[in-house]
Order: C-alpha cells, then sequence, then structure tokens
C-alpha cells in the first residue's frame, strides 16, 4: 500500500514538473474558429518546447469588448479584422504598435501591407500585421436559385422562405452597394449614411417575409444550406468554400457589385504579455506548409504572396470557381469603421429583427 | 463570555453570505447603475444623467421587446405551473414511498445536460428536415416536410421544458409537508375532488406555487440561449438587446441600462403578481 502510495505521488510530482519545470511561457491567443487548428499549435508547441499556446475562440465585436473590459490584458495576442482597429484604439486604447523588425513582411502580397499602412496606422505607427483575408458575398445553391447575382436578390420572392441573413453591418454595405450607392464615401457625412441605411432598413422590413430565418454563426448556416432548407444567404466566403467540398452545388457568389473584402490582422494587445512568443507564433503560421494548413481548417486565404496557390486543392477549385479576374479585381476592401457609426447601423437592424412580418 | 461567542459564531456564519451578496451581487449592480446614468457625447466624454433611460422610452422597439419578454415569460411560468403540478402532486402524494426517489431523479436528469446541449436537441426534433417532420412524412401523415423552428411556440416550448424543473422541486417539498388527514377529513365532510383541491390544498401548496413561479419568471425572463437558438426572425428577446447593446454595438451605457430596467420591471411583476393573487412574501415563501 505505502509503496502504491510512493509510486503515485512521485508520478504525481513528476507530472508536476514535466508541466512547469521548463518555465513554459504561456501564448494567449484571442482568434477565429478555425484559425488556429490544433495540428498547428502541435507543430509549434514542438519547435518551440517552451511555449504553450492557449486559444480563445471569438469574433471581432467579442474580441474589442473583451479586450475593452480588461484594458487590454488577458490576452497576448489578437486577431481583429483591420477595419476595427482605429476606432476601438481611439475610444479604448486596447492594442500596442507592432515592432515591424521582429516579423518578416516581405513574404506578404503586397497589396496586403498597404491595407494594413492605410487601415492599421495610427500617428506613424503600424499596429497590425495581415494574416488572412476573404470576402463577404452570397452563398447559392444554383441548382435551385440559378439567378441569384446580387445583394438585392435576397429579396426575389421567387425564394420566398429559402432566403437566409446574416443581420449584421455587411448586409447594409452589400445593399447599399447593389442600389447603387457607395456607403464607403459616405462614412463621415453621417448624417446621409443614416437616411441611406433607413431607407435600406425599409427594403429589409419589406422583404423579411422572405426570410426563413437570420442565421447567426457558420455552423447554423452550413446546417441549413446543406439540409437543403435555405437556397441562397449571404455568406462568407470560406464558409462557402467548406461547402463546396460537401456539395459542388453550393457556391459562392462575389455579387455583380463586388464581394465586401475582410483582412483579418494579428494585433498585440496593449497588456499582452508575451511579445516574443507572438512574434515567434506570427512569423511560424506565415510558412507555406502551415498557411495551407490554416487554410484548410479556416476556408481563408493566407495574406502571403501566394496565397490563393497555398489553399488545398478543394478550396483552390472552389475559389476558382467563385472568383475570375474581374471579381478579383471588383473586391470592396472594407475601411475602418469610423466611431458611432456601428450605433446608428444598429439601430436600423433592431429594426428590422423587430419588425414583424407572416 | 457565552454571549461573545455567539456573537462570534454570527459573524463567522454571516461573513461569507455578507461578502458573496455585497461582491457579487450588490457590487455590480451598483457599478452597472452607474454606467447606465453615463451618457456618452463623444470619444471617452461622458455626462451624467437620464438620456439612456429617456432613449429607451423614446425607442418603441426596445419598450416592445421588454413588453413581449414580460408576456411570454408570464406565459411560460403558467404553463409551468399548470404542467408541473400534477406531477408534483403525484411525486408528492400518490407515488409509493419507494419509487418517489426514482421520480425525482426523472425530473433532475434533463438538468446534468448543459441548456446548449438541449436547445440543439430541439433543434434536431423540429427543423424542417428534422426528426418529427420527416417523421411524419414518411408515415403520411403530412405531404410535405413542414417546418416547426423559428417562432414563438417553438420558444414558449424549449422555455418550459427548461425552466419547468424549478417549479417542480418546491411544489413537490410543500406538498410532501401536508397531512393526507387533511385530504381525508375534507372528503368526510362532503368536499368533492375540486372543492378539497380548491379549498385546501392549493392553499396548502401555496408557498410553493409562489416560490416556483418567482423562480421561473425570473430564469425565463433572464434566459438567453433558448429564446436566441429557437427563435425565428421575428423572435427578440430582451437579453438579447442587452447582449448586442454590450458586444455588437459597444454601447455598455446603454447595455446597463436595459440591465437595470429589466431589474426594475421583472421585480414589478413579481410584486404585481404577489398583489394581484393577495399574497405576499412573508406568508407564503418566508413562511416557517
Amino acid at each position: 500500500m505505502n509503496k502504491k502510495m510512493n509510486a503515485f505521488v512521485s508520478g504525481v510530482v513528476a507530472l508536476g514538473f514535466s508541466a512547469h519545470g521548463a518555465q513554459a511561457e504561456t501564448l494567449r491567443l484571442l482568434t477565429w474558429g478555425g484559425y488556429a487548428p490544433d495540428s498547428v499549435i502541435e507543430l509549434f508547441e514542438e519547435k518551440y518546447p517552451d511555449i504553450d499556446v492557449e486559444v480563445t475562440f471569438s469574433n471581432n465585436e467579442e474580441m474589442v469588448a473583451k479586450l475593452r473590459a480588461t484594458g487590454g490584458s488577458g490576452y497576448d495576442l489578437a486577431q481583429p479584422s483591420v477595419s476595427r482597429i482605429k476606432a476601438a484604439q481611439a475610444e479604448y486604447g486596447i492594442y500596442k504598435p507592432m515592432d515591424l523588425s521582429q516579423v518578416d513582411t516581405s513574404v506578404f502580397q503586397p497589396n496586403m501591407m498597404e491595407a494594413m499602412e492605410k487601415y492599421a496606422e495610427i500617428d506613424g505607427e503600424i499596429y497590425s500585421i495581415p494574416h488572412v483575408w476573404g470576402t463577404q458575398g452570397l452563398v447559392v445553391d444554383i441548382s435551385k436559385a440559378p439567378e441569384v447575382e446580387g445583394w438585392t436578390d435576397l429579396c426575389d420572392p421567387q425564394y420566398k422562405g429559402r432566403v437566409s441573413m446574416r443581420l449584421k453591418r455587411a448586409l447594409l454595405l452589400g445593399f447599399a452597394f447593389d442600389t447603387g450607392k457607395d456607403p464607403f464615401a459616405a462614412y463621415d457625412d453621417f448624417e446621409a449614411y443614416e437616411a441611406m441605411i433607413d431607407e435600406i432598413g425599409e427594403t429589409l422590413i419589406d422583404c423579411k417575409d422572405n426570410v426563413k430565418t437570420y442565421w447567426t454563426g457558420g455552423d447554423d448556416l452550413s446546417a441549413l444550406l446543406l439540409s437543403g432548407e435555405i437556397v441562397v444567404s449571404d455568406a462568407w466566403d470560406s464558409t462557402a468554400f467548406k461547402l463546396y467540398k460537401e456539395n459542388p452545388d453550393i457556391r459562392f457568389i462575389p455579387t455583380r457589385t463586388g464581394a465586401l473584402a475582410w483582412i483579418d490582422t494579428f494585433t498585440l494587445p496593449k497588456r499582452g504579455e508575451a511579445d516574443d512568443a507572438a512574434y515567434k507564433w506570427i512569423n511560424f503560421v506565415n510558412q507555406p506548409e502551415i498557411v495551407t494548413m490554416i487554410s484548410e481548417s479556416s476556408g481563408a486565404v493566407s495574406a502571403v504572396k501566394g496565397g490563393v496557390e497555398l489553399m488545398p486543392e478543394g478550396a483552390r477549385e472552389a475559389v476558382a470557381a467563385a472568383f475570375d479576374e474581374e471579381a478579383l479585381d471588383n473586391l470592396k476592401f472594407m475601411p475602418s469603421v469610423p466611431p458611432g457609426l456601428e450605433d446608428l447601423e444598429g439601430r436600423v437592424l433592431d429594426r428590422v429583427k423587430a419588425a414583424t412580418s407572416e | 463570555m457565552g454571549r461573545s461567542a455567539d456573537r462570534l459564531s454570527l459573524v463567522l456564519l454571516f461573513t461569507p453570505f455578507a461578502l458573496w451578496i455585497g461582491l457579487l451581487i450588490v457590487l455590480p449592480q451598483l457599478g452597472i447603475g452607474y454606467v447606465s446614468l453615463r451618457e456618452k457625447v463623444g470619444v471617452n466624454e461622458f455626462t451624467f444623467g437620464f438620456g439612456n433611460y429617456a432613449a429607451f422610452f423614446e425607442e418603441p422597439i426596445y419598450r416592445n421587446t421588454l413588453l413581449r419578454t414580460a408576456w411570454i415569460s408570464i406565459l411560460v411560468t403558467a404553463l409551468a405551473l399548470i404542467m408541473g403540478f400534477p406531477v408534483a402532486y403525484y411525486i408528492a402524494k400518490i407515488a409509493k414511498e419507494r419509487s418517489r426517489a426514482g421520480l425525482f431523479l426523472m425530473c433532475l436528469i434533463p438538468l446534468w445536460v448543459s441548456d446548449l446541449v438541449r436547445a440543439y436537441g430541439w433543434i434536431l426534433l423540429l427543423r424542417e428536415t428534422g426528426v418529427i417532420s420527416t417523421t411524419l412524412v414518411s408515415l403520411g401523415i403530412i405531404s410535405g416536410p413542414v417546418e416547426m423552428l423559428y417562432n414563438d411556440v417553438t420558444v414558449i416550448i424549449g422555455l418550459v421544458y427548461t425552466v419547468i424543473l424549478f417549479m417542480i422541486v418546491p411544489l413537490v417539498s410543500t406538498l410532501q409537508g401536508m397531512d393526507d388527514a387533511l385530504l381525508e377529513a375534507g372528503y368526510n365532510l362532503g368536499g368533492s375532488r375540486l372543492t378539497v383541491f380548491r379549498r385546501i390544498i392549493v392553499p396548502y401548496a401555496m408557498p410553493g406555487i409562489v416560490a416556483g413561479c418567482i423562480i421561473t419568471f425570473m430564469l425565463t425572463a433572464g434566459s438567453y440561449l433558448t429564446p436566441i437558438l429557437l427563435g425565428g426572425k421575428n423572435s427578440s428577446w430582451f437579453t438579447e438587446q442587452i447582449y448586442t447593446q454590450f458586444i455588437t454595438r459597444y454601447n455598455w451605457e446603454m447595455g446597463s441600462t436595459f440591465g437595470v430596467l429589466l431589474l426594475i420591471f421583472t421585480s414589478l411583476v413579481v410584486w404585481l403578481g404577489l398583489r394581484l393573487t393577495g399574497q405576499s412574501l412573508a406568508t407564503t415563501v418566508a413562511k416557517e
């Protein structure tokens, strides 16, 4: 009995040592689902045995809210979209500038780094490094809804009850473009912007009968499309590309007015405690074979040169089916959201959600 | 000597409770109350006032959502009472001593699974391509698939299922204390079943009924997952508004205002309910 006990105790002690003995540093990653798959974390921890990676999955709004609640601590590396850097930094001061000498920026596509200089630069300092990009547009089951081309087709009565939408700002932007307006140009003129989205809100309320349900997460949308319960929805291209593998009739449509493009970044929270580990992670995931692994699990395209070619085979095919040269030229990169704009949009979206229909 | 020891034990026993109430309930509520009075006028600029409350009353959407939430919560509470009472009565009075524990356990088992999983269970059953719809179609009872998800009825079903246990437990414990002799006396004096139920059982069970109703109402009005997952395009829920304000709109001030209003409003409904039924907390929940 005593011997057994001793063996047990020494076992526990040994376990304790192996976990803490190496003075492990922890890299706390605040990111999106699919951006840090277990296989990549394993390889990273193999290469840097003294770094433990902890991952929290989130989305843009929650990332900012979480960092705001803690004043920028609790995480060592975050991945908000580039459009969520400037306003969040101005209002809440939750990020710190990047030390670009720590990152090999030559691997990135030039236009990706340019976007950082344009949208993530405050007082001469760059706050973000690009990681992956993708677009928002429509996802369509072309065997059942072959004629869908633009955002306003979501309101086409022939798809009544077979449509889903995500009640977020991209929907307003898409409808604005499809009705011939340029919402990005109106960003600075709140009155004009409000009038414009009010009108879109009315349109969305009128076509609420068309909608089966508003989806809230990628899994939601996947289930609705794969079961055939809906035939068209607005979507992230990454979700659409993943569905393409299951059912090649499900295609991403960049829309006639151009898909809305986003770039998810690497940004350091203000009070992150493992900057070195964070830079190691950034350089690590930009290696070609890791890029492919992350594209596989996220469906998004890496910001490194040749990102599309580095996508796994099925996804590359889906991208080719969705984007021709013209569609790629027509991408609408989403600029920084000015403070207060989301409040206006939120009011319109609330109104749409609260309106009653059949 | 004895007195100071008594006092010490009182202090020691009271401290954890006071800390819990103070640090986890009163303090955060004060914080929320403080933030709700802060009005945002610009980037990092604030003034104090009731502007957020005024904004709530000006916007019919928020008002209506709160009323809707309260109305559905009352309905859910009533349904939970109607469905829970027979179950509780059976467990407490009719079932044999030996099977009582087993029956009680069966009511508890659904609680071992998280809210989220239970909600997804309903989704699998009720969706257009779900279990019930496809079964009905294959049995030839209906001609085409039918959508049973994404409406208020589904939300109510899901909520009743989630909260009914909190109705059953207090009811069982009150009913168990009832002496069967009371019922026999009622029948011997010529009372019909209805009279015995109305004049003896219900008054006796009142503390349990009030406690159960308060718990289920508060749980329902404050629930988030079930209405979000099962609700459809038309079913907004007030807690969802609070989440939206805090998270997607970065508007903590408005979110706090909503939080305070939800607390006040639900307390008001409970108070009104007690007044209308002629009960008070002292004679029911806190009855010795």
